[in-house]
């Protein structure tokens, strides 16, 4: 089965990581560049439903320009160009019958630095859900306790939820906004390097919330952090200058990678 | 240039920019203080001498100056005398030297009268109905009097003195106040001084601009402004998204941006021109010529009028709105538009429910910045419909209510024409400061207003929303 083999450009032997019904996002040939110049060359991956995937890389290797471009985020860049393909669930997001914005809606995305809007915690949960149909005000509610219920920040904000959410602290805010995308009951869940303006307790609540949300939803994680990716993560690809170097489950790429490059990185012994 | 250099090596430097701050703030002080004294001074009740001449002559009224004569042998003073209807001047230089008596009389009066200026003189008796009253009866019955209406004072006849000795009768409608100030204790005169402010602020102008009041060139000022705000501000906030939110990013977007701030530099006498030549001549000519033509020849929308004068100054100001939202927009992270957008946003969804609420400090700063801007321009007003007396009110009762075609008053056309247009120049310098002083004034609200809610937005946004 292609759809569920990874083609490693290294050995070109195809691997095995999950049967193909698991699928929820197929990469297949994506190339993309800025203003002419190769970002991302022909990265072919597949990421399963309801796991943790963690895009790991040094900066600028094209990991979080992956992740944006699963969101169709480089659409607001008139200078980005791309070819080839991401499905999700069977579904070519750049198709002509598919609308962007109900594409972002299934698709989350959390970001380095939490932003919230300058409105009041209830306003920015409902924020994604006032953009969809019309609730009912109880129905509302009920979501909007579930989201931040969800995010692990109900019981820190019940009693404030009519306060500016640019009051909470870093870690709150991050969870704010996963709230947020989660209210409108996303399928796949985006994050971009999520804890790496927090503090080490703020990191690990992140961290929690990360594996307890995989019931829910697909996460793929961008990180910095190898730890983190090896404790939060079940599937690794390591990105480098554009291209996908190796990827598989992350106890294999951490203790037993097969390329010397992927394990000269996560050791730290790359320039 | 080598002791400046050393100088600036042995700390003159702080000394110099501090020096400046301070001559900055030394100059605007004085202005805010001559104003301040000169406006706020001429409502004073102030007392009246009545003097006697070496000669024998008799002079009366309210000293305003002195200065040194010519022939510096001693000085002079210049006193208002009033009653022009029977000297003919109001005005009157008495040297120092050629006073032989000098008094403060309790009952010497000031007439406030609609027609001819002040009288100042005494009181002989007031007839009502028949009936003569003289002394403290009379001085009493023309206190309750004023505070009936007009109408109702026409049976009041007064018989007045000059300290000359010339008698004058006069009806007291035609009298708006009197006031006998030597007699006033401080209190009283507070209370006079208070209430003449309150004129001024709330009266038409009189006796060709050198009395009274300038509400109608208040209520001017406040309607052309408003009406300027709403055509400005959609506009310019429009235009600030455009370049900065949706137009490519590229040399014509910054070209336009460029020729945007150098529109605000353009003299405005400039913009009255095209004013004229665009909206009275061409489009108010049209507009005559296709719904009016039954007024021709005399213009209705094809002579200057409230909604020429505000569009005009709309285009003065548009570049003033235009960089202050821009400034705004290019203010509000990035990582927020694109929060917005990957929750399902559309790009109108995202301006409309984030960016803008957050830019909209920078748009009320930029809009009181352009209402302040305009209530303080004169040069193309009048081109464009100013006028030195208006007859009409361009808001009243009559349908449609608001008058877009008629002339109005300003407060600085105002002050320009009772200081340089009226025929008695003397009279109109108080009133000009005074004038001044409240256009200071208006502005000054208006730019503290600005920042008070541009402070109060950012703190709400900082704490509850």
């Amino acid at each position: 089965m292609l759809a569920s083999r990874h083609v490693d450009h290294a050995n070109q032997a195809p691997v095995t990581l999950f049967p193909a019904e698991q699928c929820c996002l197929t990469i297949d040939r994506f190339s993309l560049a800025y203003a002419g110049k190769s970002a991302l060359q022909e990265l072919t991956l597949q990421v399963p439903r309801h796991r943790v995937t963690a895009f790991i890389g040094p900066s600028g290797c094209g990991k979080s320009t992956l992740l944006r471009a699963i969101n169709r985020l480089h659409d607001l860049n008139e200078s980005v160009s791309h070819s080839g393909d991401i499905t999700l669930e069977g579904h070519n997001i750049h198709a002509a019958d598919m609308k962007v914005t109900e594409l972002r809606r299934r698709v989350g995305m959390v970001f380095q630095t939490p932003n919230p809007f300058p409105m009041s915690i209830y306003e920015n949960v409902a924020f994604g859900l006032r953009l969809q149909k019309r609730l009912a005000k109880r129905q509302r509610d009920d979501v909007i306790e579930w989201a931040l219920t969800s995010a692990a920040l109900w019981d820190e904000v019940k009693d404030r939820l009519h306060r500016s959410a640019w009051q909470l602290s870093g870690g709150q805010q991050q969870r704010l906004v996963i709230a947020r995308t989660l209210a409108v009951q996303p399928d796949v869940l985006l994050l971009d390097e999520p804890a790496s303006a927090l503090d080490p307790i703020s990191t690990l609540k992140i961290e929690e919330l990360i594996r307890n949300l995989k019931s829910q939803l697909t996460l793929v994680l961008v990180t910095h952090n190898m730890q983190q990716a090896a404790r939060v993560s079940d599937y690794t690809a390591f990105l480098q200058q554009g291209e996908l170097v190796e990827y598989g489950p992350t106890d294999h790429v951490f203790t037993n990678p097969r390329l010397q490059r992927t394990e000269n990185y996560i050791t730290g012994r790359m320039a | 240039m080598t002791w400046l250099k050393n100088a600036m090596q042995q700390g003159v430097w702080p000394w110099l920019c501090a020096g400046s701050v301070a001559i900055s703030l030394l100059m605007l002080g004085a202005l805010l203080a001559l104003l301040l004294t000169r406006g706020l001074g001429h409502f004073w009740p102030a007392g009246l001498d009545e003097i006697t001449l070496n000669n024998g002559e008799v002079v009366a009224g309210e000293a305003v100056r002195e200065m040194p004569l010519p022939d510096q042998t001693g000085s002079e003073r210049l006193y208002f005398t009033g009653n022009r209807d029977l000297d003919d001047a109001r005005w009157r230089w008495v040297a120092i030297d050629t006073i032989a008596r000098q008094t403060q009389p309790a009952d010497l009066l000031r007439l406030e009268r609609r027609a001819w200026g002040d009288f100042i003189g005494y009181l002989e008796a007031v007839e009502v109905n028949g009936e003569r009253f003289t002394g403290d009866d009379a001085w009493q019955q023309v206190q309750q009097a004023l505070a009936l209406p007009t109408a109702q004072r026409t049976h009041y006849q007064l018989t007045l003195r000059t300290p000359q000795g010339q008698t004058l009768r006069q009806s007291l409608a035609t009298v708006i106040n009197v006031e006998a100030p030597n007699a006033m204790h401080l209190g009283q005169k507070l209370r006079a001084w208070g209430s003449e402010v309150w004129q001024f602020l709330s009266q038409g102008p009189r006796a060709a601009n050198t009395g009274g009041g300038v509400w109608p060139a208040i209520f001017g000022t406040m309607l052309m402004v408003i009406v300027m705000s709403v055509i400005v501000t959609p506009f310019g906030v429009l235009a600030a998204i455009y370049l900065n939110e949706i137009a490519h990013q590229g040399p014509l977007t910054r070209l336009v941006r460029i020729g945007v701030r150098n529109l605000a530099g353009v003299p405005s006498i400039v913009y009255g021109v095209f004013g004229l030549g665009v909206f009275v001549y061409g489009i108010g000519g049209s507009l005559d010529e296709w719904f009016f033509d039954d007024a021709l020849p005399s213009p209705t929308f094809g002579t200057g009028g409230l909604l020429w004068a505000s569009l005009t100054l709309a285009l003065l100001t548009l570049p003033v709105v235009i960089v202050a939202t821009e400034e705004g927009l290019a203010r509000i992270p990035e990582a927020q538009r694109e929060g917005a957008v990957a929750l399902g946003a559309t790009r109108l969804e995202m301006l409309t429910r984030v960016v803008l609420p957050m830019a909209m400090p920078a748009m009320l700063t930029g809009v009181i910045l352009a209402v302040a801007r305009a209530a303080g321009e004169v040069a193309p007003l009048m081109l464009v419909g100013v006028a030195k007396l208006a007859p009409q009110m361009p808001l009243d009762g009559e349908f449609p209510y608001l008058h877009l075609e008629r002339k109005f008053m300003h407060l600085g056309y105002h002050l320009f024409d009772t200081a340089f247009h009226g025929e008695d120049v003397q009279a109109a310098i108080p009133l000009v400061y005074a004038t001044a002083l409240l256009l200071v004034l208006i502005v000054l609200v208006l730019n503290l207003t600005a920042i008070l809610l541009r402070h109060h937005l950012r703190r709400q946004r900082g704490s509850e929303c």
